[in-house]
C-alpha cells in the first residue's frame, strides 16, 4: 500500500513538474490554450489600385470590396457592371469571352455554370502584410 | 349657416341620423361658450396626438418584425447590411426607407398599408415559397415608388448637394457625379442594398429605365 502511494505522489511530482515545462512553450497563436484567441487585426481592401498580374494566367484581381455583393442562383451583381454590354456603359472590365465556352468549347450568349461564381478565381486584396518572408517573384520579373 | 331641411330645429323625430344632425345644429343652453372651447381643445389634442401616437407606433422596426413575414424574410436579409450596422452606429431601419417623413405622404402610406393588412390574414406571404415567389413583384413595387418620388427617402438622409466627394471613392466619385449630372436618381443603381435581388431583377430594371425615360 505503502509503495503505492509512494507510487502515485512520485507520479503527481513529475507530471507537475512536466508542467512547469510546458508552461514556457511559447504558442504561435500568442495566448493559452485555455484563453481566447487575441482578436485578429483588421485589413481593409486595397481600392483603386492596380494589381498586377504575376503569371500569364492569374485570374485578375478585383480592385474593390465585392464582400456584400450577391452572387448566387437568382443574382450574380458582378455581372451587372462586368457583362457586356453593361461593361460599356459603366466603364468596366468586359469579361472575357472564354467564360461564355460550355464544355464542349462552343460559345453561348449566357455566361457558362462553370464560370459563373466570379469570386472563386477573382478576389480582392486587403493591406496585410505577408506572415513570413518569401522569396516569390512574378513571372514578368525576368522578361 | 341655417339650413332649411325638412327636419327643423327641435324636432325629437325622425330617425338617429335625423336626431343626431338636430343635436349637433341647436345651439346649446347649457354650456358656455368657455366651458365648450376648453373641453374642445383638450378632447381635440387627446384625439389628435393619440393618433399620430398609434400612427408612429406602427412606425418602428419592432412593430415590423412583429410579423414572421417580415422577421424571418426582409429583416434577415436587412441584418448586417450598410443601415443595419455600420461605423458611426447610425441606423436606417425599416420605416425610415419604406414610409414618408412628412404627413400627407405618410398617410397616403399608411393608407396603402391596409392592403398589406388584407394580405396578412390572406397568407400571402407566409412562407419563404410564396416569399421567394412573389419577390420580384414586391420589389418591382417599391422601385416603381421610388423612380416616381425620385428616391425621397433616400434623400431624407442621403443628399447629392451635401456630398463631400473628395471624400469618395475614386469609383463612386465618377458615378455619382455623372449621375447627378444625368438627372437619375439613388435607386437607379443602388438597388438590392438592403434585401436580396430577385431573380430577373435587372430585366425589370431595363423596363423601368424605359418607362421612367427623361
Amino acid at each position: 500500500m505503502k509503495t503505492k502511494i509512494m507510487a502515485i505522489a512520485v507520479a503527481l511530482g513529475l507530471a507537475l513538474g512536466m508542467g512547469a515545462v510546458a508552461e514556457e512553450v511559447k504558442s504561435i497563436r500568442g495566448s493559452a490554450v485555455n484563453t481566447p484567441d487575441a482578436a485578429p487585426e483588421i485589413y481593409r481592401v486595397q481600392q483603386g489600385i492596380k494589381l498586377e498580374r504575376a503569371y500569364r494566367q492569374q485570374p485578375p484581381l478585383v480592385p474593390h470590396e465585392v464582400d456584400k455583393y450577391q452572387v448566387d442562383l437568382k443574382v450574380n451583381q458582378c455581372l451587372r457592371c462586368h457583362e457586356w454590354p453593361y461593361s460599356d456603359t459603366e466603364k468596366a472590365p468586359k469579361i472575357s469571352d472564354f467564360h461564355y465556352m460550355d464544355r464542349n468549347g462552343v460559345r453561348q450568349d449566357v455566361i457558362n455554370g462553370n464560370r459563373y461564381f466570379c469570386t472563386q478565381c477573382h478576389v480582392p486584396q486587403v493591406d496585410a502584410k505577408p506572415l513570413v518572408d518569401n522569396e516569390f517573384k512574378p513571372a514578368t520579373a525576368g522578361r | 349657416m341655417n339650413i332649411d331641411r325638412p327636419g327643423a330645429p327641435g324636432q325629437a323625430e325622425g330617425g338617429f341620423l335625423q336626431r343626431t344632425w338636430n343635436l349637433l345644429k341647436k345651439p346649446t343652453a347649457r354650456w358656455s361658450l368657455g366651458t365648450i372651447l376648453v373641453v374642445g381643445f383638450a378632447t381635440g389634442i387627446t384625439f389628435w396626438g393619440g393618433f399620430n401616437w398609434a400612427m408612429e407606433m406602427t412606425n418602428t422596426e419592432t412593430f415590423c418584425i412583429s410579423c414572421h413575414e417580415m422577421e424571418n424574410n426582409v429583416y434577415a436579409e436587412y441584418k448586417g447590411t450598410i443601415h443595419d450596422a455600420n461605423r458611426s452606429g447610425v441606423r436606417a431601419t425599416c420605416p425610415d426607407c419604406h414610409v414618408p417623413k412628412d404627413w400627407v405622404h405618410k398617410i397616403k402610406r399608411k393608407i396603402q398599408a391596409s392592403n398589406e393588412v388584407v394580405h396578412k390574414v390572406l397568407g400571402s406571404i407566409d412562407t419563404p415559397e410564396k416569399f421567394e415567389a412573389k419577390r420580384l413583384q414586391l420589389a418591382t413595387n417599391v422601385w416603381t415608388t421610388m423612380k416616381a418620388t425620385d428616391s425621397r427617402e433616400c434623400r431624407n438622409c442621403h443628399n447629392f448637394d451635401s456630398f463631400d466627394l473628395t471624400r469618395q471613392a475614386k469609383r463612386a466619385r465618377d458615378r455619382h457625379t455623372e449621375a447627378a449630372e444625368a438627372g437619375q436618381t439613388c435607386i437607379d443603381c443602388h438597388k438590392g442594398i438592403a434585401h436580396q435581388l430577385p431573380d430577373g431583377a435587372y430585366e425589370v430594371e431595363k423596363q423601368l429605365n424605359e418607362k421612367f425615360k427623361h
